[in-house]
């Protein structure tokens, strides 16, 4: 079967793949550009895990046909550091022990980065239902949450 | 296994590529397909696709609305208009399911999923088809009673008349996680009243059968009466009349029927 040219904006620079008819985006980003930050969970759209943002919005990358993306733009958390600091969600969830096991970790911090881009100063329940397509199965949410709403505030150490 | 994907600039294309290959999966959001896809479906070989405007158009001003099947529960969420199905469409996933599963899509989830389809059971919607033989308007009870056989066809949109009042329309889902999680019974009901009485009762019903289905005894029980407790107690004792539930991770069957009478005389009732 033939490969498919696909080009689109992977955090902020320009990449050109060939895809297999059927392949997902998670496959596309982690396997063919090797951004390993965004992770195979379910498979399903039930964790959380493989959480990308496509022209900003919050998507699930393995539910996402990779040649659909064409022409867009796709920020994961490997582009979210600001040079050498950590993007301010990141340090967040440091200083709150908001990751345990990690594997949640990069979907969680997609999906309060399309929260706070949207809306910089959410309160506790909108952070609640920011995270909620996002499973964590080690911090019990509350750090998590925490972080969130720390990182909203600016109350993060440098 | 790979498979072919096609892509197509109208929904007419589209729909003529679905309907001459029983291998073929219509992509719409990719909350069913790719799902399918990852698990190694093998009788999904060819995806077919439409970037056809026409598909994600919402038609919310008058009475009566349309929703293209593309749209998303994210618009639906975004469009003040359509604040009566708000609730169903937040009822849906997490936010990045919101932003891409969509109304068309939501007509074929499987139990214990399609909650948005049982509110628009519940408001008599019609669901626009076009297969090889052209489009047409199909009454979605039609539509969910064949829906093993409507593989081949492609889902244009879905329209409903806007209920009355905020009142004449409500509707409930029972999951065990919150803010998101599988329905174990999810209830919407339009009631509406004309001279204090109820006028063409509907109660709609997911989780409760293999497809969302309408509970006609609970129906039955409202028609042409007031809703005062006698009726709401009539009505949710009906409630199981014609269910055939099954059992899941969420909820089993017996379960699912002694809690559905419950939940719709709280929802008639108006209690939270």
């Amino acid at each position: 079967m033939s490969k498919i040219p696909l080009q689109f904006r992977h955090n902020g620079r320009d990449v050109a793949i060939f895809v297999d008819g059927g392949t997902n985006l998670l496959v596309a980003l982690r396997e063919l550009i090797g951004d390993m930050t965004p992770k195979f969970g379910c498979g399903q759209g039930g964790c959380g895990t493989c959480s990308v943002l496509i022209d900003g919005e919050l998507h699930l990358s393995c539910l996402t046909l990779a040649e659909t993306v064409a022409g867009r733009s796709i920020e994961t958390l490997d582009g979210m550091k600001q040079g050498p600091n950590l993007h301010p969600l990141q340090r967040a969830f440091a200083d709150h022990f908001a990751a345990q096991c990690g594997y949640c970790t990069p979907g969680m911090l997609m999906a309060a980065k399309a929260l706070l881009d949207r809306n910089p100063s959410p309160s506790r329940d909108e952070v609640i239902e920011a995270i909620s397509g996002n499973i964590c199965r080690c911090t019990g949410y509350e750090p998590i949450i925490n972080a969130i709403l720390a990182a909203a505030s600016g109350r993060v150490s440098a | 296994m790979a498979v072919t994907v096609k892509t197509f600039a109208s929904a007419s294309e589209a729909a003529g590529a679905l309907s001459s290959d029983r291998t073929a999966r219509y992509l719409g959001g990719g909350t069913l397909v790719m799902r399918a896809l990852n698990e190694g479906d093998v009788a999904i070989s060819t995806v077919v696709r439409a970037q056809d405007q026409a598909l994600t158009r919402i038609d919310a001003s008058g009475p009566r609305i349309t929703l293209g099947a593309g749209v998303t529960f994210a618009r639906i969420l975004a469009e003040r208009d359509l604040a009566f199905l708000h609730a169903p469409a937040r009822s849906i996933g997490g936010p990045a399911v919101r932003n891409m599963g969509t109304v068309g899509g939501n007509l074929f989830a499987p139990s214990p999923y399609g909650d948005f389809t049982v509110a628009l059971l519940a408001l008599d919607a019609t669901v626009a088809v076009a297969g090889g033989f052209g489009a047409r308007d199909i009454p979605i009870e039609e539509f969910l009673q064949a829906r093993e056989r409507q593989a081949g066809t492609l889902v244009l949109s879905v329209s409903c008349t806007r209920p009355a009042s905020s009142d004449a329309f409500r509707y409930r889902k029972i999951a065990r996680i919150k803010p998101k999680g599988g329905s174990v019974v999810t209830l919407a009901a339009h009631l509406p009243i004309s001279g204090g009485r109820i006028a063409g009762a509907r109660i709609a019903l997911g989780s409760m059968a293999p497809t969302q289905i309408r509970a006609r005894a609970a129906e039955r029980a409202l028609e042409g009466r007031s809703l005062d407790a006698a009726t709401i107690a009539a009505a949710a004792s009906a409630a199981t009349e014609g269910t055939s539930p099954s059992d899941n991770a969420l909820g089993s069957a017996w379960y699912r029927r002694e809690i559905v009478g419950v939940h719709l005389r709280r929802l008639l009732s108006g209690q939270e």
